[in-house]
């Protein structure tokens, strides 16, 4: 019996008047990953950036329903304690225009994470989050380097060591490939599939073959709606809705 | 037919384009030719290594030493006051402010702006200096310290429009990356979106400066002009721009003290072309990255 990390229920979320989350109620494994598909529009970030309440400072958006994490509700949180536990990646590799190091070793040191710690402490938290993220022996002669001047593959692992320095439980991951070449990508899949072992893992992908890939369980958003959730073997060899099978295989979307 | 129309569009598109710099070019000719006569007559160790301005004695001192040291304690003193609350404006508006008050602030800041030198002179006068005088218990209101005050009200909306367009040109997801890791807004925007924004930030700020230094009519009205070397920003002091001004109509022309106005006009150019010239280093800086 796998523990249950995160649970939503009947989550409705809308900007202005517009709703783009309808009804939507799952739970995610923990120590697994989740992924979830879907064409454009249908809700998918939204979805995830609600798990950890980034869209809470989007203009004119709102929600009915409850998440938990832990059979804790995620909106009764501090808001910077939640991100701390619920870590984020985006589409876009996005490191801070400080150096490699520097970029690793910021949330620590915003959060108080060193406090009382020797002073050494630092360095091995960059090198543990870069080595997790498959980054250090790519980096460790040049971590006082800009990480403006890594290529986007790297870029991207570098945000991926920048979660892991908090030590996060849940990391979502919002198109984290859309911007990489197949090779990153798989290295970047690679270390997912590594991740999982320590974290709860929530990935948004427009690309279904990913989902297939790396995937324990995977969700299928339509217009806002949940249209089916199941273990990915099942999902994509024998789906139950006629929606899903169509995205799968190609019809649209 | 339509390929002359072109040539000839182009043409006085190329004209229009290259104006200002013969304009900038005629100026500062125009500048130097009177002032190296004032140097060859009067001599450049005189004129920058002495502190008396006193024109009209016998001999004439032209020491601009005094000059440049009010210029610079009003410019500096506004700077103090304009630059952390033009920035913490700019803050506010891009960062903070909801979508109905920041409209109405950026519009408000903006009509600053076009308040003309002289209006703000006047209310300076009026207004600031006798309050300055009871306040701080001072012989005078009309002091460097008010110079700053009614300077640093003008170079304001320059400081926080630039501010506001470099804050508000950072992506977004510099923050947002900051904020998923936990930081609050106030740390995300501190370390991560004022970082980002510091070049353009610092663009702002010499261009505040330039139109600090280069000010001349409000500056004349409130500091009381006395060209002596001040020993506290209390005092009353005479600026660069209030000297050219308050004696150009009074000189001879061709004489030696109409000279020596051109020559502090010279000087004054090359410190606004060297803050100019910095904030475009800084700006270009930061369109590179």
């Amino acid at each position: 019996m796998t523990k249950i990390k995160m649970n939503i229920a009947n989550l409705n979320c809308f900007y202005a008047k517009k709703q783009v989350l309808e009804n939507i109620s799952l739970h995610i494994n923990a120590n697994q990953i989740l992924s979830i598909i879907g064409p454009s529009n249908s809700g998918k970030t939204t979805f995830l950036r609600t798990l950890n309440r980034m869209s809470d400072f989007d203009a004119d958006y709102w929600r009915k329903g409850k998440v938990f994490l832990d059979e804790k509700d995620i909106f009764s949180m501090n808001m910077e304690k939640l991100r701390s536990r619920v870590g984020m990646l985006f589409a876009m590799p996005m490191p801070l225009p400080l150096s490699i190091f520097e970029n690793v070793a910021y949330a620590p040191r915003r959060l108080n994470l060193l406090k009382g710690k020797p002073k050494k402490y630092i360095d091995e938290i960059v090198e543990t989050s870069l080595r997790d993220a498959s980054l250090w022996d790519e980096v460790k002669d040049r971590l006082d380097e800009s990480a403006m001047k890594m290529s986007g593959g790297q870029q991207q692992r570098l945000c991926i060591a920048r979660i892991l320095a908090i030590d996060p439980e849940v990391i979502l991951f919002d198109e984290p490939c859309s911007g990489l070449d197949p090779i990153s990508t798989a290295k970047v899949e690679e270390t997912m599939m590594a991740l999982k072992k320590r974290y709860t893992i929530v990935l948004v992908t427009n690309n279904v073959k990913q989902a297939s890939r790396v995937g324990d369980v995977t969700a299928f958003f339509l217009m806002g709606k949940l249209i089916e959730i199941d273990d990915t073997a099942k999902l994509f060899v024998a789906p139950k809705q006629k929606e899903t099978n169509d995205y799968i295989t190609g019809r649209f979307g | 037919m339509k390929k002359t129309k072109d040539k000839i569009i182009e043409k006085i598109i190329f004209i229009c384009g290259i104006l200002s710099i013969i304009f900038v070019a005629l100026i500062f000719g125009f500048l130097f030719k009177e002032g190296i006569e004032f140097f060859r007559d009067f001599g450049l160790k005189n004129f920058l290594g002495s502190a008396v301005w006193r024109p009209t004695s016998v001999p004439p001192q032209f020491g601009i030493l005094s000059l440049i040291a009010g210029s610079v304690l009003v410019t500096v003193g506004a700077c103090i006051i304009a630059v952390p609350l033009g920035i913490a404006a700019a803050l506010y508006i891009s960062e903070l402010a909801p979508k109905a008050i920041r409209d109405i602030l950026k519009s408000l800041v903006e009509l600053m702006a076009a308040v003309p030198s002289v209006v703000i002179g006047f209310v300076g006068m009026v207004i600031v200096a006798p309050y300055v005088r009871i306040i701080l218990n001072l012989p005078t209101g009309l002091t460097a310290f008010t110079g700053s005050l009614v300077l640093a009200f003008m170079a304001m909306p320059t400081i926080i429009t630039i501010s506001e367009d470099a804050i508000r040109s950072v992506p977004k997801q510099y923050k947002d990356g900051a904020l998923a890791l936990g930081a609050t807004n106030w740390q995300a925007i501190r370390r991560v979106v004022l970082m980002a924004a510091m070049p353009g930030i610092i663009a702002a700020i010499m261009l505040g400066i330039g139109r600090v230094i280069g000010e001349t009519m409000a500056v004349m009205m409130v500091t009381g002009n006395a060209a002596h070397i001040p020993h506290s920003i209390f005092e009353p002091v005479r600026t660069m721009t209030a000297t050219i001004a308050a004696e150009m109509g009074e000189t001879v022309r061709e004489s030696l003290h109409y000279r020596s106005l051109f020559a502090i006009g010279l000087i004054l150019f090359l410190i606004t072309f060297i803050v100019n010239f910095v904030a475009d280093l800084f700006s270009g800086r930061s369109k590179n990255q």
